[in-house]
C-alpha cells in the first residue's frame, strides 16, 4: 500500500566543514508533533541535521534524530557542548540541557535562515500554526499561536494527500493545474473539510480542483491569523508547509507580499534556533555569567 | 513582547494579550484570577511575566466566562488589577 502522506526523511552534512577545529559545538533538537529534527552547529554555522518522523515516544524520537544527524560525522553526543530541546516533546528529552519554547526557537532560526531583515515569521507545523514577529536579533516581539484546530496544519494536508491519493510533495504543483481557481472548502475543521472534499469528488470535481480548494482554504485561514497579529516586512515561512507551493503562493497573493528565500530547508528552523540558543548558553557559561 | 494566548475556531476569536514590555512582574493579575487562568512564569528571555496556563489555553472562552456577564459592567479582575495595563482580552 502506498502511503501518500509519507514525506521523505533525510539527513544533511555541510559539504566541506570540519568540526575538529570548532570552538563551540551546539545542538538543537526539535521534537514536533509530526516531525523531529536534530541540528548540529559548529561556531554558529550549520554543520549537520536530520529530519524524520516523530514516533509515539518523544525521548526515543529525539534520540533517533540525534543519532542520525551524528551518523558519519565522527561526532558523538559527548562532543556536544550544549543541547537545547524544543517543540511539543521538549520537556521529555532526557539528554537535553535546557528546554526552550518553539516560538523563541523559530524566531531565532528564521533570523538565521532568512537573515536579520525578517520581521514576521510564520511557522506552519504539523499540528499548529504560529505567527511570530521578531526584531533584528531574532527576539520575539509578538506571537500568536493556534493549536486548537487542525485546519491550517501539516497534519491536515497529510489527511488530504491520503484522501486524494496524491503524494504530499506533489500537492502544491498539482493544485495549480486547474482551469480556474475553485472556491475554498470549509476552513474551520479538517474533518468537515474532508467530508466536503469527498462530496466534491462524488460530484465529479477533478482531484486537482479539490486540492486547490483545500490549499486556498488553508491559505485563507493562515491569512486571518497573520492579519490579527499584523504583518511587517520582511516575511519568512518556516515549518513543513513552507515547502508546499499550493499554500504558500496563495497566501502570498492574499497578503500581497512575497516570502524571503531560505538558506536551508525551512523545516529545520526550529532546531537551528535551538542550536543557536545552545551556543549562546555555552558562551554565557564560559564567561561565568550563569552557574554551570 | 505581545504574547497572545488563545484560539480562533468556528465560534469566534478568543485571545488574551499580555504585553510583557509593559508588565512590572508584580503578579497581582495571577492573584486575583478566580479560575487561575493567569499564572506567573519565567519566559524564554528570563522575564517573570504572566501567561495563560497551559491547561486553560484551549478553553478560555469557557474558563473566563464567569468574569464576563452578558450584560452589565465587565470589570475583569485581571485587567483591573494590572496597573501598567498590560492585559487585554479580545472578546
Amino acid at each position: 500500500m502506498v502511503e501518500f502522506w509519507r514525506w521523505k526523511e533525510y539527513r544533511w552534512t555541510a559539504p566541506d566543514a570540519d568540526w575538529k577545529n570548532a570552538g563551540t559545538i551546539s545542538c538543537g533538537i526539535d521534537v514536533g508533533s509530526v516531525s523531529s529534527q536534530a541540528v548540529i552547529m559548529t561556531d554558529g554555522s550549520l554543520y549537520a541535521y536530520s529530519n524524520m518522523r516523530t514516533g509515539s515516544n518523544s525521548p526515543d524520537s529525539a534520540r533517533r534524530a540525534l543519532d542520525w544527524a551524528l551518523e558519519g560525522t565522527g561526532l558523538k553526543q559527548e562532543n556536544m557542548h550544549f543541547i537545547v530541546g524544543t517543540g511539543y516533546g521538549r520537556i521529555n528529552i532526557p539528554f537535553a540541557n535546557k528546554a526552550i519554547t518553539e516560538i523563541a526557537c523559530h524566531a531565532r532560526g528564521a533570523n538565521f535562515m532568512y537573515g536579520p531583515t525578517v520581521r514576521t515569521v510564520l511557522d506552519m507545523g504539523g499540528q499548529d500554526c504560529k505567527a511570530i514577529r521578531c526584531d533584528e536579533k531574532g527576539k520575539v516581539t509578538a506571537f500568536l499561536m493556534n493549536d486548537k484546530c487542525a485546519a491550517g496544519t501539516g497534519r491536515g494536508m497529510e489527511v488530504f494527500a491520503d484522501l486524494l491519493q496524491v503524494h504530499i510533495e506533489e500537492v502544491g504543483d498539482l493544485s495549480f493545474k486547474v482551469d480556474k481557481e475553485p472556491p475554498p472548502v470549509s476552513s474551520t475543521c479538517v474533518v468537515f473539510a474532508k467530508s466536503e472534499a469527498s462530496a466534491l469528488l462524488r460530484k465529479g470535481v477533478p482531484k486537482n480542483e479539490v486540492l486547490a480548494a483545500y490549499c486556498s482554504a488553508m491559505a485563507h485561514r493562515i491569512f486571518s491569523l497573520l492579519e490579527r497579529l499584523g504583518v511587517e516586512k520582511n516575511f519568512g515561512i518556516t515549518g513543513g508547509i513552507s515547502k508546499n507551493r499550493g499554500v504558500v503562493d496563495r497566501l502570498q497573493k492574499e497578503l500581497g507580499i512575497t516570502s524571503l528565500q531560505p538558506r536551508y530547508d525551512p523545516q529545520v528552523a526550529g532546531g537551528v534556533g535551538a542550536a543557536l540558543f545552545a551556543k549562546s548558553l555555552v558562551e554565557k557559561q564560559r564567561a561565568g555569567l550563569v552557574a554551570r | 513582547m505581545k504574547a497572545n494566548y488563545g484560539y480562533k475556531d468556528g465560534s469566534g476569536e478568543f485571545f488574551i494579550t499580555i504585553d510583557t514590555d509593559k508588565c512590572n512582574s508584580c503578579g497581582d493579575c495571577a492573584k486575583v484570577c478566580p479560575p487561575k487562568v493567569i499564572v506567573m512564569i519565567t519566559n524564554d528571555y528570563d522575564e517573570v511575566v504572566p501567561a495563560v496556563a497551559e491547561e486553560h489555553r484551549k478553553k478560555i472562552k469557557y474558563d473566563c466566562a464567569p468574569c464576563k456577564p452578558i450584560s452589565g459592567p465587565r470589570n475583569l479582575p485581571c485587567v483591573a488589577a494590572c496597573k501598567p495595563t498590560a492585559i487585554v482580552h479580545s472578546w
